[in-house]
């Protein structure tokens, strides 16, 4: 039901044809596709009906990612609805409610300032945050901080004196300097250089090296809805891909009729049928035992990542030629795979959690 | 679905009944070979508490839970079906009874049987009285099954059955067969084929074990030389199961059990315990292309688990996936046999003395991906009734 009136929603307003004219005119944002789905409830999933939100919990912000994937529609919705709004929550203070109140209205977009590296470590955070006074001062860098050209507001991990510590401050705050990055998927990411930002005890989400209490929850929240975003898109990519073989022909017929091609595209399916209910069951893990999520959370992240590579590099190869055109959409889904694969944890991260967890 | 406190209820009353019922000796939790029950004329029970936990599983229908009480079953929904494996899995209750008359047989009767045939075979299949065994491929019909020749000519009050049938697991020990024969020569393959039930006892047919690379098999070839087969077994008993020279359509539906069961099993062989657990006893896992390599496994093995649970979430009670079974089947068998080539790798020398054991494991995995359809075959399945590509 959600994902059908999800589906109606993005071929019309947000398919792949919106995100190639964006690309063209050099635009990484939509604040009026933004707005739209605020108001159909999408910017509030996560967040709870007293500040304003629709509260449908996570499978319900995973279908919409998935979805958001299969037509690789552009939107803050995974920093702001489904990482944000996570953080947000396990603070329980008039702070925290006015920010998921504005997460939920629309009227205010967060980015998640982790990595400083190549490959996604929170735990490697060099970013100091040094004690001044009854303040901190930020100084350091975060790379690859995706949605953060344009974010109003930026989740910071520090280091502190004995520990990591969550900051939620201004983008536009004395000392940012935000340089915006020409990504291969067109999407908006930003580097960022903190010179001595200036914060309160205001600005720390959670307690003061006590980051990963919020951090780890809105980050399983993240890469779920990222797995599903890349299911989703794996599914996108295999659809235009079965299509493309039913109406190609070559030697006189359908190359869909050649085996070669036929039992390539049917493993393909086989994968993302096996991918998918890795999907659903983290979603469902983090709505009913949020706490001892991580291995539903990194085997989806898993299996997502290696599902979306698959099919986008057979999709590309099932094209053929036409598969290399920019005129034809395989490659925009290429390198959303590409890009959705290093965000918030490669299939290497999440296949060493898998294995942590299972004892190896 | 029923409400939540029914089911609690109904969980209250299974953990009871299983408290009161399963044998201490039976919640040792094994799957092997050796601790299975098959049933059968001539099956000799293991022990005192395997016949008692037999005979009280099939007075209270557990041995086929789902199937309707009338045919020997209990009736259970999925909802019911899965707190009572929960259940029985709690305290490590081995499974009562196992035959291809529950796996395979029974479906195909609840689905294409007269009300008189499911009465006459079902409750002895539930209650592990008759052995079943399954007569479908033949030396010249492996994956084009449809070609087979065995002979049934109509001899007016019976049919004469002549040929030969191969892969025909545990026929040595089996009471009965379901077989696939060809009672019209001359129709389209398709068209010509009948799904009868024959005697094993019956004069002429005879049987002879098949050694395999993983040694001795409970596969055999199964010979019917002038094997009368009666045209009825009493009132609405006809031999054959559907209509004559429609079988191909009872064997298509039985295929797709057959498909989930090994899909299943092949998760049972190793899919319930870490890879990393069983590497790690080895102490191989310092390799890191084998830790790598079983990494990877682990995950693709998680993932599968959860996919199976999800298709039977999806199916009604005792109904099968339909065409979604040939996915399972081909992403179950090709990751067990994955499973199985790190297991040996892990254990390097260890594991290549025949008295191991792991062996022998190790090759008959490579059976799974061929026996009921191979890998190929699922994919063409797939191709054509899943994605809708042109024949």
């Amino acid at each position: 039901m959600l994902a059908d009136a999800a589906r109606g929603f993005l071929d019309e307003a947000a398919p792949v044809g919106k995100l190639r004219a964006m690309r063209d005119a050099g635009q990484t944002h939509d604040p009026d596709l933004w707005q739209q789905m605020a108001r159909m409830g999408w910017a509030g999933v996560l967040v709870p009906e007293e500040a304003g939100g629709a509260d449908m919990g996570h499978a319900a912000a995973n279908v919409l990612a998935g979805e958001m994937g299969r037509s690789l529609s552009v939107s803050p919705f995974l920093s702001t609805a489904v990482i944000a709004a996570t953080a947000l929550r396990q603070v329980a203070d008039e702070r925290a409610k006015t920010a998921l109140a504005s997460i939920a209205g629309g009227t205010r977009t967060y980015a998640l300032a982790v990595d400083e590296g190549a490959k996604h470590d929170p735990e490697a955070s060099q970013l100091r945050a040094e004690r001044v006074g009854n303040g901190f001062r930020l100084t350091g860098g975060k790379r690859f901080v995706i949605d953060g050209g344009f974010a109003d507001r930026l989740l910071v991990l520090a280091r502190t004196d004995a520990g990591l510590t969550l900051f939620d401050i201004p983008a536009d705050r004395a000392g940012i300097a935000r340089s915006a990055q020409r990504m291969i998927d067109g999407r908006d990411a930003a580097q960022i250089a903190f010179h001595g930002v200036e914060a309160t005890g205001d600005d720390v989400l959670g307690q003061v090296d006590g980051a990963m209490s919020v951090l780890v929850p809105a980050l399983r929240a993240g890469q779920a809805a990222l797995a599903a975003e890349m299911a989703g898109l794996a599914a996108g990519a295999f659809g235009i891909t079965v299509e493309y073989l039913k109406e190609r022909k070559q030697f006189g017929a359908p190359i869909g009729s050649f085996q070669a091609l036929q039992h390539r595209a049917a493993h393909l399916w086989c994968e993302c049928e096996v991918t998918a209910s890795a999907i659903l069951h983290a979603g469902r893990v983090l709505d009913e035992s949020p706490g001892d999520a991580g291995l539903a959370v990194s085997l989806a992240k898993a299996r997502a990542t290696q599902t979306a590579q698959l099919a986008v590099q057979e999709g590309v190869q099932m094209h053929g030629g036409n598969g290399m055109t920019d005129a034809f959409d395989m490659g925009f889904y290429m390198k959303r795979a590409r890009v959705g694969a290093e965000w918030l944890g490669d299939y290497g991260y999440h296949a060493g959690v898998v294995a942590r967890l299972r004892g190896f | 679905m029923q409400d939540k406190d029914e089911l609690a209820q109904f969980r209250a009353d299974i953990r009871a009944w299983l408290d009161q019922n399963c044998p201490q000796e039976m919640r040792d939790g094994a799957v092997g070979e050796d601790s299975i029950c098959w049933g059968g004329k001539n099956w000799n029970f293991t022990s005192e508490a395997q016949k008692t936990w037999l005979d009280r599983c099939a007075a209270a229908g557990y041995t086929v839970p789902t199937w309707p009480q009338e045919y020997g079953g209990a009736g259970l929904n999925r909802d019911q079906e899965k707190i009572f494996h929960e259940e029985m899995g709690r305290i490590n209750a081995r499974r009562p009874l196992q035959s291809f008359g529950i796996w395979m047989l029974g479906p195909a009767l609840l689905h294409f049987g007269t009300h008189e045939q499911k009465l006459h075979y079902l409750p002895p299949i539930a209650r592990g009285e008759i052995r079943w065994c399954q007569g479908y491929s033949e030396p010249g019909a492996g994956s084009d099954l449809a070609s087979l020749q065995t002979k049934c000519e109509d001899r007016g009050d019976h049919w004469l059955v002549n040929g030969q049938k191969i892969w025909t697991s545990y026929a040595d020990k089996a009471d009965w067969i379901f077989a696939l024969v060809r009672t019209d020569r001359e129709a389209p393959k398709h068209r010509g084929i009948s799904f009868v039930l024959i005697d094993m006892e019956a004069e002429g047919v005879s049987t002879r074990p098949i050694r395999l690379i993983s040694g001795a098999s409970p596969f055999c070839e199964t010979f019917f030389d002038d094997v009368k087969v009666p045209k009825s077994y009493g009132a609405g008993i006809p031999a054959q199961v559907g209509e004559v020279n429609r079988g191909w359509d009872v064997a298509k539906y039985l295929l797709t059990h057959e498909r989930e069961m090994i899909s299943g099993s092949a998760m049972l062989a190793g899919g319930a315990r870490s890879l990393g657990a069983i590497l790690a006893e080895g102490g191989n896992l310092d390799d890191p292309i084998l830790r790598a390599d079983a990494m990877r496994a682990e995950v693709d093995d998680l993932a599968f688990g959860l996919t199976l649970e999800r298709y039977k979430d999806q199916s009604e009670a005792g109904q099968g996936t339909g065409d979604a079974s040939a996915m399972l089947k081909y992403m179950g068998t090709e990751l067990n046999k994955t499973r199985q080539e790190l297991i040996m790798a892990g254990a390097g020398s260890d594991a290549l003395d025949w008295a191991d054991g792991r062996a022998p494991q190790w090759l008959r995995s490579k059976a799974n991906s061929i026996e009921g359809g191979t890998s190929e075959v699922m994919l063409s399945i797939l191709s054509r009734r899943v994605l809708g590509l042109p024949g």
